[in-house]
């Protein structure tokens, strides 16, 4: 008896840390409770063992008092501490109370591929009345631990988000559902094979098409890490969570634009609150789908009514997303019938067969394209939208007859003939050939579209010089100390040297315009969905004003460029991010660009470009918003690339963070110009998460190349003939000059 | 051979004399100094960090064709004889600026003494060396100043892209192996120092020398 109440007492004082944690030294309803409880604590055993009852009692009553208290004041920033507390729930506690047994996979405790994600193949069983069934799922997420320092607060390592993959595969494979449980504050930043922005890209890449039930639940959601196992069909959210583009302390060191140091803790709550990063918030952006309610001040590691809500939720949604699959009058039925936690009156079979996977596909394709839809920007008049609509199923319809019926039917006659003629060349020639001439006259002789070599058009008369080069006097080459480059005259540099050193082969960076006029045929560019600009979503303060800046000075809407363009004849779809507009960071726009671009690319079946002229990473204005553009334009990509088209990125200059772990990263055949730098996150990131510094190299192209990450480096001089032949010898088997 | 005790005197009293080495420091081409950012005595720091990341301090700004351009430091030490006068003015290629006095510390001191006094094998060619594997195994066991060659022993084997090449000793008489400069299996340049051997007989004076260096020069 004595025992019990000394582990309820232990339990009470707990919950004061937790609550004093929590609320901080502003929090004045506590006062000295934690110091009494504390008191009373030592000297339990000194006290009449009949009072302590009423005691411990009493001390409950006013602690549940002061919970509620601290609950109604909780603010943006308390829910991230909350979040981060060692007595918060973990994947583990997740996997000992909702699911019925559990083997991890890939190492467990320390001795694991990456401590900080657990992968495992679970159970998990439903009651219909008085059956019991179970479900077998694959269970991935991250592992934050209570305290434990090799588990990194749950940053996955890039060879713990291979791991997910790996399992990922597995689940597909057998045809169980997905649970994926993200706690994370991020991934771990660091370069080292597989990298962690490819291996984001390629976790993204793969999920957007995993033909199994994804479900996700979001405790602590720190942008790219979270993106690496949330692409899912449903995204749950607990009540008591945060969804983030960034750490609000990260944004308020940008914000306050500090070299180092920490940022004052006033800031840090202003930011909190300025991201938009609480579960509520998340619902009303549509980010996320649903909110899975918790106690006061969030579920702690005892708190076994919300394990079970959660087991419910968690079935219930698999359940949903299972059921949209097959009929909506059966998802209709379900949805309207009485499921409790207790008990649930229908029993659904987690399997689907090859038409559901179809199905299942699209729907989250569908999801996923609308998804922060509603925030765009667009001069839309009722007749022009109708008709654009228009013009885009004629385009659309159009293509479809000239590639897909006229094409294929030609494409047959002509293997059939082949074939034949190959077989009896001989003894057929004298009646082929004039079946093949008819043929031709109705057919009318192959409209092949002209391809012209580069260089033969680039006269001297009509290349586009930079207006850097405008200047009489010399620069000196930053890497003139190593390779002795002598001084270089600025009129040359920027004209006839294209911006590099000709002597170690160093690229100066030049300005967007550059790339559009020297990279394609004269006159061929056309840009397209020109209006479409960036919001402010959030009501993030002072971004408005940021972006008109931005608008003034460019003369631009968002950070993403989109055109078509002709190279040496080939026609292709291109789009540009660019660092004149806030860094080319990408937000909402910019992501429905890339995504329309793209979508334009497949109908046409033309190639697609991207040329990064730096990426600063995701706009952290938008918040979630943002971040979604990762999975979205990531989908997109896939959609493309699975349909046969060519994507083709390059990057140069500066190329970081989000959209290098997305649909740039993506991206099957990636090439950087030399001097670029790319990676996932900047040094002073990889630094202060780390604590370790990395050499000055770090990011730069040729150790991007070692990694794997891209394929290539080029020479600016030599941009559009490296870009032409890329075309000629790489285009995939759907384009349409093939 | 024997080591020229006399000459190592003289090069210590050198040393003693001035305990610095001067690293004269000229402007790399024609232009204008238009501005100094070190004054006569002023401390200058070579580039540093683990990666040699970190620049070496601004010393004087040379402009050519409207292109100012910061010469650093590569040298720690002090400035000295800055020759202020030149401020202004356009000064041909090769034109000394200052100089840079860099203190010499008791390891350095050693090391070049040591470059002097003792017998050193060179690396003959660019390759990787690794000790002969009796001379490894002695050195192993008895340490470093204590194995004795002699003519004609097998001291090194230089290896690259798998052709092995041997290395004897062709001086006459015995000597000790004293101090190794090179680590196995790393890529040695031409020239570079591989091995210092002393003469047996003259191990006792030198090391005398060495402890006597180490008494005086508490720098």
């Amino acid at each position: 008896m004595l025992i019990e109440l000394h582990k309820k007492l232990k339990d009470l004082l707990e919950l004061a840390v937790y609550i004093k944690d929590i609320k901080g030294e502003d929090f004045s309803s506590i006062g000295n409770l934690y110091e009494n409880l504390l008191e009373f604590y030592h000297n339990f055993y000194e006290i009449p063992p009949e009072r302590i009852s009423s005691l411990i009692n009493d001390y409950e009553a006013t602690l549940k008092k002061i919970l509620l208290k601290a609950e109604e004041t909780l603010n943006p920033y308390e829910i991230v501490k909350i979040t981060r507390h060692p007595q918060r729930f973990t994947l583990l506690d997740i996997l000992e109370n909702v699911y019925d047994s559990y083997m991890e996979l890939g190492g467990d405790g320390e001795l694991n591929i990456d401590p900080a994600i657990i992968c495992a193949k679970a159970l998990i069983s439903r009651r219909v009345g008085d059956e019991v069934y179970f479900h077998q799922v694959m269970v991935i997420g991250h592992e934050k631990g209570h305290g434990e320092e090799f588990r990194r607060g749950g940053s996955a390592a890039p060879w713990g988000n291979e791991k997910a993959l790996r399992y990922m595969k597995m689940a597909e494979t057998e045809g169980i559902p997905i649970h994926f449980y993200i706690f994370t504050p991020g991934a771990y930043p660091i370069e080292d094979y597989p990298g962690a922005a490819q291996q984001i890209a390629r976790n993204l890449f793969y999920m957007s098409k995993l033909s199994v039930p994804t479900i996700s639940f979001i405790s602590e959601g720190g942008s790219g890490g979270a993106e690496a196992i949330g692409l899912t069909d449903l995204r749950l959210m607990a009540e008591k969570g945060y969804y983030s583009v960034i750490s609000p302390e990260g944004a308020a060191a940008i914000e306050a634009k500090l070299k180092d140091g920490r940022p004052p803790r006033e800031l840090v709550e202003k930011m909190a609150k300025a991201l938009k990063l609480t579960a509520k918030d998340n619902l009303q952006l549509g980010t996320i789908d649903r909110i899975i309610p918790e106690p006061p001040l969030g579920a702690r590691r005892k708190d076994y009514d919300f394990f079970k809500r959660l087991k419910y939720e968690m079935i219930k949604a698999t359940d949903e997303v299972v059921l949209q699959t097959r009929s909506l009058k059966m998802f209709r039925k379900y949805a309207l019938s009485k499921q409790t936690p207790e008990s649930f009156s229908y029993f659904v079979n987690w399997e689907l067969s090859e038409d559901e996977k179809e199905i299942l596909i699209e729907n989250r394709y569908k999801k996923y394209r609308e998804m922060t839809r509603w925030a765009i920007l667009e001069p839309k008049g009722f007749f022009k939208s109708i008709a654009q609509k228009g013009a885009q199923l004629g385009q659309s319809i159009a293509y479809e007859v000239k590639y897909r019926v006229l094409k294929s039917s030609h494409k047959t006659f002509k293997k059939f003939w082949e074939d034949l003629a190959s077989e009896s060349s001989l003894l057929l020639k004298p009646v082929s050939d004039p079946i093949k001439t008819v043929y031709n006259l109705i057919v009318g002789k192959k409209v092949r579209t002209k391809i012209r070599m580069p260089g033969e058009i680039e006269s001297e008369s009509d290349f586009y010089v930079s207006p850097l080069a405008l200047q009489d006097k010399t620069v000196t080459c930053p890497q003139a100390e190593k390779y002795g480059c002598p001084d270089l005259w600025v009129p040359d540099l920027y004209g006839e040297f294209c911006g590099v050193c000709p002597n170690c082969g160093y690229h100066f960076p030049l300005e967007y315009h550059w790339y559009i006029n020297n990279l394609f045929d004269k006159g061929s560019v056309k840009t397209f969905n020109d209006e479409i600009s960036s919001g402010n979503p959030l009501n993030f303060e002072g971004y408005a004003e940021k972006l008109k800046k931005a608008r003034e000075e460019t003369g631009l809407n968002s950070a993403l460029l989109s055109f078509e363009a002709k190279i040496g004849g080939i026609s292709i779809v291109a789009v540009m991010l660019v660092a004149d507009f806030r860094q080319g960071t990408v937000g909402v726009a910019e992501g429905e660009k890339f995504i329309r671009a793209i979508e334009l690319a497949k109908i046409s079946r033309r190639p697609f470009i991207a040329l990064v002229h730096t990426t600063g990473g995701i706009r952290i204005h938008e918040g979630t918003m943002g971040v979604v553009q990762m999975p979205r334009c990531t989908m997109a990509v896939r959609d493309y690339v699975d349909s046969g088209g060519l994507y083709i990125v390059i990057y140069d200059n500066n190329s970081y963070a989000g959209p290098v772990a997305s649909f740039l990263g993506s991206a099957p055949y990636q090439f950087a110009l030399k001097s670029t730098r790319l990676g996932f996150a900047g040094p002073r990131v990889i630094f202060e998460t780390t604590g370790q510094p990395v050499p000055p190299d770090y990011h730069s192209v040729e150790n991007a190349l070692k990694r794997g990450h891209i394929q290539g480096i080029w020479d600016r001089r030599e941009l559009r003939k490296k870009l032409f032949f890329a075309l000629l010898t790489m285009g995939g088997p759907n384009l349409y000059y093939r | 051979m024997k080591i020229d005790f006399t000459q190592l005197t003289q090069f210590l009293q050198r040393f003693k004399a001035k305990p610095y080495k001067i690293y004269p420091i000229f402007t790399p081409h024609t232009g204008k100094i238009i501005e100094f950012k070190v004054k006569e005595g002023d401390e200058v720091k070579g580039p540093s960090g683990k990666w040699l990341e970190k620049p070496g301090t601004p010393l004087f700004v040379l402009e050519r064709e409207k292109n100012p351009k910061l010469i650093r430091a590569h040298y720690d030490g002090l400035a000295q004889n800055v020759r202020i006068e030149l401020l202004n003015r356009f000064v041909e290629a090769g034109e000394l600026v200052l100089e840079i006095r860099h203190p010499l510390t008791q390891d350095e001191i050693i090391s070049e003494i040591l470059l002097n006094a003792l017998l050193v094998i060179r690396a003959p060619e660019t390759a990787r060396y690794i000790l002969s594997s009796e001379l490894g195994k002695r050195l192993e066991k008895e340490g470093l100043g204590k194995v004795i060659v002699k003519e004609g022993d097998e001291l090194l084997i230089m290896t690259f892209m798998k052709r092995e090449t041997p290395i004897f000793l062709k001086e006459k008489g015995q000597y000790i192996i004293y101090q190794i400069y090179f680590k196995p299996f790393e890529l040695v340049q031409a020239g570079e120092p591989l091995l210092g051997l002393c003469p047996v007989e003259d191990l006792p004076h030198l090391e005398k020398i060495i402890q006597r260096i180490k008494d005086e020069w508490s720098l």
